[in-house]
């Protein structure tokens, strides 16, 4: 890669940093040890990826980029919805949200 | 301009990501997570996605991290204890995490025609989106609403009290909770 001139702010930026989100969500979703955190990772790691899409849509001048992360928002919010509540459901079968607890289905 | 404001938002991105990974209270993690959110909303915002921006805020960290606040909160989720966690994740998750950041920053960095562009001025007007969303991609549309619907009924019943049974002999204060709120959901 060549170096910037000033003012210039290149499109591979914006991917890198999606990239580096998508991987905090990842580091984040293996070493959190709290239910609601792990699926915070989850979001994270989905918010990399909507950052990808609007990042391809600025540059190939497309709406479809930008149609795709408006979908991923709703489906992110049908599953943060769903997810609490199943979250809260287990929360008051088993007393405890740390998952290192709840290994009922750990061989 | 743009240069300025991507260093600053995208330092408070990745400020709040590693500060939530840092943190050992929920709640601190998704006041970090908030921080993200908002910090995305303006780097769409400088990529010419108005209405994403406006949604980022409203729905994400508006809504979705006030349903995380609200369950933490709710929940009364303490400090987590920090264990070695399992032994496959420390083996092969964070090696694979490398290998995926890696493969990622190269393809990023050495693809031909990604290098070349930068951030133009220039805002793609919401009227363009909705006449795409409205016209061509109606069915879709409809179609997540009714996902919403059905995910507004699952979350209801799956957190309505009396599903999950507690287990064995479980503590009475959940019980207690439960049984006011049975109460509650009844006399509606």
């Amino acid at each position: 890669m060549s170096f910037l001139p000033w003012e210039e702010v290149p499109l591979s930026w914006f991917l890198l940093l999606s990239a580096v989100l998508f991987s905090l969500g990842v580091v984040g979703f293996l070493i959190k040890r709290n239910l609601i955190t792990v699926f915070m990772s989850i979001e994270l790691m989905l918010n990399g990826v909507n950052l990808s899409f609007v990042t391809f849509a600025h540059q190939w001048h497309t709406v479809k980029g930008q149609i795709f992360v408006f979908f991923v928002m709703m489906v992110a919010a049908a599953e943060a919805a769903v997810g609490l509540a199943i979250i809260i459901s287990v929360f008051r079968a088993r007393a405890t949200l740390a998952v290192d607890r709840i290994d009922l289905m750990k061989l | 301009m743009h240069l300025i404001l991507f260093i600053v938002f995208a330092g408070f991105c990745l400020a709040g990501a590693v500060n939530l990974l840092l943190q050992t209270h929920p709640v601190n993690s998704a006041l970090s997570l908030i921080v993200v959110m908002t910090s995305l909303a303006v780097l769409y915002l400088l990529l010419g996605a108005e209405f994403l921006a406006a949604a980022q805020v409203i729905v994400y960290a508006g809504a979705i991290m006030v349903l995380f606040t609200f369950v933490v909160m709710l929940l009364n989720a303490g400090r987590e204890e920090r264990t070695q966690g399992s032994r496959a994740a420390r083996a092969v998750g964070f090696p694979a995490v490398v290998v995926i950041l890696a493969v990622m920053a190269t393809v990023i960095l050495y693809a031909q025609k990604l290098g070349a562009s930068s951030v133009r001025d220039g805002i793609t007007p919401t009227e363009e989106l909705s006449a795409m969303l409205f016209t061509r991609l109606l069915l879709p549309f409809e179609v997540t609403s009714v996902l919403i619907l059905i995910a507004i009924l699952g979350a209801v019943s799956l957190a309505r009290p009396g599903n999950g049974e507690p287990h064995g002999g479980a503590e009475p204060k959940g019980s207690a909770d439960s049984q006011g709120s049975t109460e509650r959901t009844g006399g509606q």
